[in-house]
């Protein structure tokens, strides 16, 4: 499987902060390669600097082959990368309707796309004239994840979609982003909770101190404990 | 796209009206003070026509400080400028001005108008590209950038156009009143009326019915993520800035009319006024800087009739007042 989504020995600095410190990896095309981590560990900082949101100072990030390390963050999303931030960040002043406007760049919404959305996340057809605001937390990351994929991407960064949801929303949400995997998105995922973690991914990186310690595959991560404890602190278990 | 039907919608925020309804409350409450209703409606007119001259010179400010998040001290330059550059068309076109045709009037008001608004909006590309592009994100540079770039513009207009203050006399057929019993309602605060409006129209069906308003309104709210989305909000930005700088303009001609003369520190003079009703309205808000102009204008007029000397602080207790009850403005929309 080519890779799709390549890092190699990115810095990116937060003020005077050292935050990645040579951050090398690889996403497979098609695949979901989760970024796991301890808090502080450079995950979210990994994908906003992706994004262009923030500089890497050093080092290379090549999308299907193209640099995009000096591109801005419009360019980055034009070819094809979608973004769901950790914080959500939907346009609350606007309706559930206006948001998914917005974020169909190349064109009014299409149908069979919204009715594909609509079909995991009903929520969202329910409160369509109703403002993003007004959403329950759930409901706003469904909506952020909406807009992610209202178009075809290329490469969908999410970063902890499942952090503070209800077990409800959270199997809601896995289950979303399963028929999303299975359309062959390639996915870029940070996430703490194990179950979606195990659930969701095929190849795995482990993160500390703004480097990656480990990579290889989901299953292998879940089935050993001992390295779970060594990489993460504690079990993944522990994690939910 | 097919229309989708929302069956089972969230319940509708409640609307928060009670900003609208203070410059309603404020006039019926004058009615009694003022006494003589003539006089209540000369006042009442010509505050909602002061009112929406002050809304057109501030509506650009609003939304460059909500968008943008930039302290634009140098917006009364373009103020000025628009207004003199206005003169350059009026004065040599005097006899087209002073003829008894309105249409021969405004062959020359329009353009003179629409001039000071290319102006205003070229310049406001300059500024926004040398001035403030290098100081996004640092508010004390930008203040010190813009009040430099105001001070500059105000000594340029001294050099150019001298120290006197220049006659801008009204159109022939925009003077006097049209009367109505004992009341006289001019026909200029008329006309000036009748723009702020259509300029209030257009400005909310943009931001509330167009994608480019969507972008505007989402980029108040969060500017990243509409980057993030793919939309490069620089160039946004400086649509915004050029249309604030033109509406700024078109405001220095009108102001120019109003008070039919121009002098280099017209705009030095109205920057306190314009950032005060922005900040009365709410940073980034269309609807809250429209209220926020005519009671800025009401309390001006009401206070300077009723209690001239009031009429030097009349500005600063409103802004006082509506702070302690709302501390961000009659409608926030940012949350700086």
């Amino acid at each position: 499987m080519s890779a799709l989504l390549k890092l190699t020995g990115v810095e990116t600095y937060i003020g005077r902060y050292h935050i990645l410190q040579g951050v090398d990896f690889e996403v497979p095309e098609g695949q979901t390669t989760m970024l796991l981590g301890r808090n502080g560990a450079g995950k979210t900082t990994t994908l906003r600097t992706i994004m262009g949101l923030w500089e890497a100072k050093s080092g290379s990030i090549s999308l299907a082959g193209e640099p995009i390390e000096k591109l801005s963050t419009p360019d980055i999303a034009q070819r094809g990368v979608g973004y769901v931030p950790e914080s959500m960040a939907v346009f609350s002043d606007l309706t559930v309707k206006e948001n998914l406007v917005l974020a169909a760049r190349n064109g009014p919404l299409d149908d069979a796309q919204l009715a594909w959305i609509f079909g995991f996340f009903p929520a969202l057809k329910k409160f369509w004239l109703s403002r993003a605001g007004s959403l329950s937390g759930g409901q706003k990351q469904m909506l952020s994840i909406a807009r992610a994929i209202v178009e075809p991407r290329k490469l969908l960064l999410i970063d902890e979609p499942t952090k503070g949801l209800a077990p409800a929303i959270v199997m809601s949400l896995i289950e979303c982003l399963k028929e999303i995997k299975r359309r062959g998105a390639t996915i870029l995922l940070v996430e703490q909770n194990f179950h979606a973690a195990r659930e969701l991914g095929d190849q795995v990186l482990v993160m500390d101190n703004g480097t990656i310690v480990h990579r290889g595959e989901m299953a292998a991560l879940a089935a050993d404990v001992p390295l779970q404890e060594r990489l993460l602190g504690l079990s993944l278990e522990a994690h939910q | 796209m097919s229309e989708i039907v929302a069956t089972d919608a969230l319940p509708k925020p409640k609307r928060d009206i009670a900003p609208l309804l203070l410059p309603l409350v404020l006039a019926l409450l004058m009615i009694p003070l003022v006494g003589s209703p003539s006089s209540w409606v000369t006042l009442t007119v010509a505050s909602l026509a002061m009112g929406m001259m002050i809304f057109i010179m501030a509506s650009g400010l609003t939304l460059v400080f909500g968008l943008m998040d930039v302290l634009n001290f140098g917006h009364g330059a373009f103020i000025a400028v628009g207004a003199y550059v206005a003169t350059l068309v009026l004065l040599p076109l005097a006899s087209w001005a002073q003829a008894d045709s309105l249409l021969i009037n405004l062959a020359v008001l329009v353009p003179a108008a629409l001039l000071s608004m290319g102006v205003t909006g070229a310049l406001g590309l300059v500024v926004e590209r040398v001035l403030v592009l290098p100081v996004y994100g640092q508010h004390l540079k930008q203040i010190l950038m813009t009040t430099g770039g105001l001070i500059v513009a105000e000594q340029t207009l001294y050099a150019l156009f001298g120290p006197q203050i220049i006659p801008m006399p009204l159109p022939a057929a925009l003077r006097g009143s049209f009367i109505l019993g004992d009341v006289a309602i001019s026909k200029y605060r008329l006309l000036a009326l009748l723009i702020g409006l259509v300029i209030f129209v257009a400005i909310e069906l943009v931001l509330n019915r167009t994608k480019i308003g969507l972008l505007i309104r989402a980029g108040v709210e969060n500017r990243e993520m509409v980057e993030a989305l793919g939309y490069r909000i620089r160039r946004l930005f400086l649509g915004v800035f050029m249309t604030g700088s033109a509406l700024a303009g078109l405001g220095g001609v009108m102001w120019g009319l109003y008070r039919e003369q121009v002098h280099a520190s017209i705009g030095d003079e109205l920057t306190v006024l314009v950032f005060i009703v922005v900040i009365i309205g709410g940073l980034g808000s269309i609807t809250g800087c429209f209220i926020g102009a005519i009671l800025v204008a009401m309390v001006a007029n009401y206070g300077g009739f009723l209690v001239p000397k009031l009429a030097l602080v009349s500005n600063i207790l409103l802004m006082v007042a509506v702070l302690m009850w709302r501390p961000r403005g009659l409608y926030a929309v940012t949350s700086r």
